[in-house]
Order: C-alpha cells, then structure tokens, then sequence
C-alpha cells in the first residue's frame, strides 16, 4: 500500500539528504583544503614532512618556540580559566538561591552583560585595568584568566543556572544542614554532585573559548595558542594551517566524544506518539 | 442555547478544498458509518494491529480500551490517515478512504494535550479549520464562539493557551475539532493528562456534547472506568486484536475472555474444575460465560470471579479469615484468605464493616453469575 | 547568642510602640549585611574587570586626551572613514547573518526530521559547535589555504577548468571575503540557537492541521511560519551580533587597511603615530556597544516569546 506517512518519511529523507551534502560540501573543502595545503609541495610532489615534524613534540618545539609556548600558556590558561570560573560562580549562584534572592536578577543581569560587549570593546577598557595588572603581578600570558572569566561569564552562568534548576537546591541544603553539616560540606558533598553535568557542561564551554580565544591576548600583546598560530601563518604558512587543521579536528572529536555523554533530549515527545 | 436550535450549516462548511466531500451513503451502507476492515500495522517487531475489523453505527460512540503497547492509537491513528496501515481498508459513509491523505478525511481528532497552536487565541484555534475551508471570517467567528460555548469555554475566547488550564485547553481542542462539523470525531487519551477530578467532569461533558452534536465517535483511552461511562459501545484490545466489543454492561459482566474480565474492573482468580457449561469453585457450581471453556476442555482451571460476586457471611466455623478492609464509601472491599493461602477479596456494603475486623472467621458463598476461566 | 536569650524579655515592651523591635531590625540588618559578604568576591571580580572597563570605555569617550569632558569623539565617528567602517561592518553582518539563517534553518530543519539520537544529528552538531565557536584564526587560515593565491580550490580551479577566481582583482582579503569566511562560521551557529526551536514544535500541531483539513503548506504558512518567525529572527539578531563583535577572523585575513569597526579600534589601540587616537578608539567602542545591545535586547524579546511557544 503506497502510505501517505510513507511518502512524506521518504520525501523528508531526500530533502535532509540533499542539504547534509551540499551543505557538507561547503563545510568540508576547505577543511581537504587545508590538508592538501599541508602535504603538498609547489612542484605537485606530496610530502608528509610537515605532520612528521608536528608530531615530533621536542624538535616543534625548539623550531617554533613561540608556537610551543602559546600552546603551554593555552593550555594552562584553561586550567586557571576554568578554576577561577567555578570558584567564582558556583558558590555566588548557589547562596544567592538560598540566601539572597532578590540578588538573583542582579546576578543574572551581570552575568549576561558580556554578551552585549563585544571582545573588542573589552579589550578597549581593560587596557588600563591591565598596565595595573602588569604593575602587580606581572605580564605573564596567565594574567589573561581575569579577562577570560568574564567572557565566559554568560555561558557559564546559563549552564550553572539551568543545572541548579533542575535540583531544589533549598531543600537539599535544608536537608542536609538539619543532618549536621556545615556550609562547606553543603556545596561540596550536596550541591556540586547534583549539578555535576551542568559544571561539566559550564566547564566544556570554558575550555572551548579559552582555546579560541585571540582578540584579547593579541590586542595586550600576550602569547596564547591562537596569537602564536596567526604570527606562525607569518613565517610557516604550511605549519600554521596544519595546527589549525589539528586543532579542529581535535576540537571536534572531542565535542562528538561529549554528545554521547550528554543528556539525550527530545525523547518524552516521540514517546507520547508510540504509546498506544 | 442549545446546538439543535442553531444547526451548522453543513454545505457551507464544506465549499472550497473540501467540496464534493459529503457522500450519499449507499443504503447497504446506512447504518455503518465507519469500518475498519482487516487492518494490519507492523512496527519494527511489535504487531500493532493484526487483522482488527471494526464496525462504527452512525452517532456511536466506541471506546477502545486495552494496555498501553496494545494497538488502540495505531488504529484510531490509521482512521485519521496519521499512520499507513501494511494491509487492510478504511471505509467511511461506504467510501473507501484508506489512501485519502489525513487533511482530506473529514476528521476532527483531539489530542492527548498540547495540540493547540499556542500562538493563537482559543477562539483562533477554533476558527482555524474554517479558514482552511475559506468560511467567511464572520460566520467563522460566529460559528467558533458558539463551539466554544458549547464546551463552556466562551467567556475564555480571547485567552491563549498558555493561559489556560490543561482541561480548558481540552474543551477548546474539542470545540476545535467539532467546528468543521467532521464525519468522525477521534479521541486520542484526551483525557489521560488531566488531574482525577477535572478528567470525570470532562469525560461526562464530551458524552453530553456527542450526544447532542451525534457525531460518530471512536474514544481511545486505558482507562477501563472511563471507557465504560462514556461509550455506546467498548471495544477491548489485545496485541492488535479486539478481544471483545459490546455494550459497556455487558463486557463488565460477561466478560468473554480472562484477558477483559481481568482488565475491565477487578476480579479474584479462584481455583476450580470444570464439568460440562458449569464451574465447580469453593463449593459453588457456576455457571460458564458461553464459550469460556472452548480450548480447556474439562479439569483444573483459574475462573475469574469479581469482588461483588463474592458475599461473606459471619460464621464461626467459616473457612476464611479476614485480612484487611478497604473502605470506599458506600461499599467496602474485604480481602479473606483461605487455608490453602488463596485470597478472595469480597465487596460488602460498608455496614457491615464493623463486624468484619481482621481475623473474623467468614463463610464465603459465591453468586451464580456466569464466569469466565483460563487454563490453571 | 546572648541576643538570642534576651530577646523574649524585651520583646513585649517594644511591641507597643514599634512593631519590630529595634534589637530585631539591628539584627536582621546584621544577618543580612553577613549573608552579603557571600557574594563580596563576585561583585569584587566584577567591579574590577567588567565595571571599570565599562566606564573606562564609556567615560573615556567623552573625555580628551588630558581629561576634559569633550564630545569631540562622538562627532569624530562622524568622520568619513569611520562612517564608511561602520556601514561595511553593519553590511557584512547583515549580509552573513541573512545568509547564515536562511542555510543555518535549513540545515537545523534537516536534522530535526533525523533521528534525535542519530549519528548524522552528533556528527552535524559537534562539528557546528566546532566551527562556530573555535573558529576565529583557524578559519581565516582554512580560507587562505582553499582559495588564497595558492590555494586549492584557486588551483584547482585555474588549472582544470581554466577559471580565474581572482581576475576582477584578489577580494579574499577583502570584504566579499570576509562575507564568505563569516558565513563559515554564521551557518553553524544558527543550527545552534535555532535546533532547540525547532525541536519545540511538537508534532501534534502538524495532526492537528491535517486532520482539520489543511494541506503540508498551509500547515507551514498558517502554524509552522507564524510559531518559527520569533525565533528565526532572534537567531538572525544574534548572528548579526555575532559577526559584528568577531574580531579575530578580519584580523588573520585583512593585512590591508582597516574596513570593519573592529579592525579601526584595533589601528586606533595600536597606533602610535596619531595622539589621540586612544578616546578615539573608545569612541568607536562605545558605538559598537550601542548596537550590539540594541541587537541582543531585541533578541531576548523575541526569545521571551518564543520560550512561551516553544518551550
């Protein structure tokens, strides 16, 4: 029997088909552009010699010094970024719910207010905050971690506050304050293993923009992965495009490795259409 | 205002996409109004409807009640155009209409909740199936303000979904569906999302709005209760199959399986033998619904037998024990263990509950009502 | 604690006069002055590298080099060079935030009809998340190396099929290039912020439709479109906002000149030539503030309503 519900599943699955790959397309050459970038030479030839010396960490690192050091300060940017990101949110968040509510729009306002400032701007007003911050600790690309906070700030605070939402956070604290335990253990044995994912999630976002992050670290002449990748293009093209190709392939793997540990969502509603 | 003294005109509603829609019934067809013939549905490894043949009179209301997984929404879905039947056909009027597309079927179908489009007012959301009929916007606006009267829901015209209640939303998406004056009006569970109270009071209303709009009717609910208060006739399904249709009281009563006396209301599974058309139970020969013992043949049987067949007596010398005593207003449920550990549980007037405490001594007779039995 | 024990005794004198006592009043003050304390290092944080930066770029645009309030900033973004920055960067957002939305919903649409736990839908997504957010530098250079002078694609095209992509003159570094590294990253963020949209249409709504008659367009024209339009248009809003704030992708392209706002603040930062330029900068900044706040407020508007609709 030629089913209408049928026609309709074949006709959605041409259609998705025909947009994945065009769209695919789109999306994938400049990526094997990328690749061809790197392994070939201008006579035609093709070389893997840029992706064996990108993989041969000790001498990367002594040829393109500046490239090693962005990627060190990168990665210990993230680290710093995302410490100071949970140490600086989780408890305001949370004792806000509990103690201060009325605060809570007040937090949520300034939390949100990054989104309305463009980097670029930030960078503009932190310059001065910074020749302050050079003067007492130094112009370590680590210092970056004050600038980083903030921008994180809205993702962070939309995935720590959707996450609190999920759990009564008030009777949970009760609970756990009539059974004896101080505040520390409240946060730390009681809140934070409820809004595990969420933080994770907070986390994951951090991360993410730390490592792309190059407006500010190149506007307060501070080296991180990206400002050594744009000097590197200056002098290595072939390496600089096979760092970057490295970088989001790697950034991708990693997102797909966490969709299967996320949360499966739009389940409830195709259940409500089997039930019979 | 009642709906008789305004009657919708039907002609009008149907110029436009949908002319030419209205069919003269052949008279063999007359008093069918809808047939669902052989239908099959597969999905994946689960066979939602096997062979179902269902008969719909004109202005009968049926309720199709069974598990969740048992086919009930796979067939109401298949008579919307929803969901392709593997093989069967649906007739509607006598007019073969298994390959109509769902927007060309004539039917009006309320949801199990969230169906209203919620960037509409009620009143738009009833209106909206005239429009697609190109009925002009005042008759339209008439005709939807009168639906939404008949519901009882006119002084919330102007208020959008969201700013109603889960049973609001209901009647709306029943004045919603009844406004295009359907053929069939589908009931999918529209009320298994509601709290116990406003569920009675809605189901007790549609059946009152069925009755006086007459539209035929196919209600699909797990809720045996409710089945049985509103429909004409219930039909209960199994695996894709009717395992009974008829008449409310008769299916309670004389259930014709084990499967719909133990789904449709409560009953004990007493051990007994059978002989002949009756059923020897705790000393008590009953009678065998017809046909109950095809494919057991004689000896050991479960027989299934309800609460409110079961009498207690006070006796000193009784067999049973009382356990424990649920009230439940005007009756009572009294559950009775026995000495080879079955359990009968008995529905007794609430009188006479004092006298049953907890380890009274009870003689139990049975009433010789016909009942069903499965294999032991 | 002795507060505590007291408070029985004074209480009934008080009451008479002042119906909360005045010992009560000091001491909620004080519990709430301590409950205050919790949130001192986030408002610290705050004031400090959000607050002061704010002001710094609002006040410094009204004020000269030695200090004076001065308008002369404001009427400088009035200047010829500035005005054009302005209209390209407003052009080039628009054009990839259209862009962006149109393919980026149609993309989203092709995934919802997916499986929701498919691979396809993961695959697309991470790689969205992937291209949206990560990309900055790395795209430029991905673009330079596909159609820059040597690129591939550049190659490919003038060797085997004998086109010159760049006979009307090399527009990579300029802003028809920019337009396409931006819609690069557009697409993938609009399949981000408008999956959970489209997620939210139930499918109950296109049943609803079919069985009161309508057809698969009236359903789109009459449901779908009417419910979709609020967050389709957020999610071009914020794409625009997003290719007006980004930076760092003009940045690694454009070595040239400076065509959008962004890479003006970052001459008028930089420049050591001009005096003055500093303010200037602010200036600018404080105009690109302007819009991006009118922008993301128009936003959480239509995602006010569309969280009502579609939630």
């Amino acid at each position: 029997m030629a089913g209408v519900t049928a026609r309709r599943a074949r006709k959605q699955r041409a259609f998705r088909w025909i947009v994945v790959i065009v769209l695919g397309l789109f999306f994938l050459v400049p990526l094997f552009a990328m690749l061809m970038f790197t392994i070939r030479e201008p006579d035609g030839h093709y070389t893997f010699e840029t992706w064996r010396q990108f993989f041969d960490w000790p001498q990367l690192a002594s040829t393109y010094p500046d490239l090693w050091t962005g990627m060190r300060s990168s990665g210990e940017l993230v680290l710093l970024t995302v410490a100071l990101m949970l140490v600086l949110l989780v408890p305001t968040v949370v004792w806000v719910r509990l103690r201060l509510p009325w605060l809570r729009r007040v937090i949520e306002f300034i939390c949100l207010l990054p989104l309305t400032i463009p980097a670029i701007v930030l960078v503009v007003g932190l310059a001065p905050v910074y020749a302050w911050v050079t003067y007492f600790l130094g112009g370590s690309p680590m210092t970056l971690t004050f600038a980083y906070t903030v921008l994180v700030l809205p993702y962070a605070y939309r995935a720590i506050d959707a996450g609190l939402s999920g759990i009564d956070v008030k009777t949970l604290s009760e609970a756990a304050r009539s059974l004896g335990s101080s505040w520390g253990t409240v946060m730390w044995r009681v809140v934070l293993p409820n809004i595990r994912s969420a933080v994770l999630s907070a986390s994951f976002l951090t991360v993410a923009l730390v490592l792309g992050e190059f407006t500010i670290a190149s506007l307060l002449n501070r080296t991180n992965l990206q400002v050594a990748v744009e000097l590197l293009g200056k002098s290595s093209a072939t390496m600089s495009v096979a760092v970057s190709l490295a970088a989001l392939v790697l950034a991708f793997i990693l997102l797909f490795a966490l969709s299967f540990a996320g949360r499966r969502r739009g389940q409830n509603r195709r259940s409500i259409r089997e039930t019979s | 205002m009642t709906f008789q003294e305004r009657p919708l005109d039907r002609d009008a509603s149907s110029v436009g996409a949908a002319g030419g829609r209205d069919t003269v019934p052949t008279p063999t067809s007359n008093s069918v109004a809808v047939h669902l013939n052989g239908l099959r549905r597969r999905f994946g490894g689960v066979q939602a409807l096997d062979n179902l043949d269902l008969e719909m009179a004109p202005g009968e209301l049926i309720a199709l009640l069974g598990p969740s997984g048992c086919g009930k929404t796979t067939a109401l879905r298949v008579l919307a155009g929803l969901e392709d039947a593997d093989s069967g056909r649906v007739l509607v009027g006598g007019k073969d209409i298994t390959e109509l597309p769902a927007n060309r079927r004539d039917m009006g179908m309320v949801f199990q909740a969230y169906s209203l489009f919620p960037h509409l007012t009620a009143l738009q959301n009833v209106e909206f199936g005239l429009g697609l009929r190109r009925v002009r916007s005042a008759q339209r606006r008439e005709r939807a303000g009168a639906m939404l009267d008949l519901v009882g829901i006119g002084t919330h015209a102007d208020r959008y979904p969201h700013q109603l209640s889960g049973g609001q939303q209901q009647r709306v998406a029943l004045a919603r569906a009844l406004a295009i004056q359907p053929q069939v009006l589908l009931l999918d569970e529209p009320l298994s999302a509601l709290d116990a109270k406003v569920r009675v009071q809605l189901r007790d209303e549609i059946r009152r709005i069925q009755l006086e709009v007459g539209t035929t009717t196919l209600f699909v609910t797990h809720d045996q209760e409710e089945a049985l208060a509103v429909a004409d006739r219930v039909g209960v399904m199994r695996a894709g199959r009717l395992e009974q249709l008829g008449p409310p009281d008769e299916v309670y009563q004389r259930p014709s399986t084990a499967f719909v006396a133990d789904f449709v209301g409560l009953s004990n599974r007493l051990p007994g033998t059978v002989s002949g058309d009756r059923v020897e139970v705790l000393g008590t020969a009953l009678p065998l619904v017809p046909g109950a013992a095809s494919g057991i043949g004689s000896g050991a049987v479960n027989a299934l037998v309800r609460p409110e067949a079961v009498d207690l007596a006070v006796d000193p010398d009784g067999r049973g024990r009382v356990l424990a005593a649920s009230f439940l207003g005007p009756t009572s449920r009294v559950s009775v263990a026995m000495p080879d550990e079955t359990m009968v549980v008995a529905q007794v007037a609430s009188a006479l509950l004092p006298e049953l405490a907890p380890g009274t001594a009870v003689r139990i007779e049975l009433r010789p009502v016909p009942v069903v039995v499965e294999a032991a | 604690m002795t507060t505590v024990a007291h408070q029985p005794d004074a209480a009934p004198v008080d009451q008479h006069r002042d119906p909360v006592p005045a010992s009560a009043k000091w001491r909620a003050g004080w519990r709430r002055g301590r409950q205050l304390t919790g949130v001192v290092p986030f408002f610290a944080f705050i004031v400090v590298f959000l607050v002061i930066p704010t002001l710094v770029v609002a006040v410094g645009a009204f004020g000269s080099n030695d200090g004076r309030p001065t308008l002369d900033n404001l009427s400088a973004l009035g200047d010829g060079y500035i005005v054009d920055a302005f209209v390209r960067s407003i052009l080039l957002s628009a054009v990839t935030a259209v862009i962006g939305a149109i393919l980026g919903a149609l993309l989203a649409y092709a995934l919802v009809t997916a499986k929701p736990d498919g691979i396809l839908r993961r695959l697309v997504t991470s790689a969205c998340g992937v291209l949206a957010q990560f990309g900055g530098v790395m795209l430029a250079f991905a673009f330079i190396a596909t159609i820059g002078l040597s690129g591939f694609v550049t190659l490919f095209l003038k060797d085997q099929l004998g086109i010159d992509l760049y006979s009307g003159g090399v527009w990579l570094f300029d802003l028809p290039g920019l337009m396409l590294v931006y819609t690069y990253f557009q697409i993938p963020l609009m399949v981000i912020v408008f999956l959970p949209a489209l997620d939210g249409i139930r499918p109950q709504w296109r049943e609803a439709t079919e069985s009161l008659g309508g057809s698969t367009w009236q359903y789109w024209r009459r449901v779908a479109m009417p419910l979709l339009a609020p967050a389709f248009l957020g999610s071009t809003l914020l794409l625009f906002a997003n290719a007006f704030s980004a930076y760092a992708t003009a940045a690694a392209l454009v070595s040239q000149g400076s065509p959008i706002v962004p890479l003006q603040i970052r001459s008028a930062l930089t420049s050591e030539v001009v005096l003055g330029q500093q303010n200037l900068g602010k200036a600018m900044a404080l105009g690109m503030v302007v819009v991006v706040a009118v922008v993301m407020w128009l936003y959480a508007y239509l995602q006010k309503r569309t969280s009502r609709w579609l939630g």
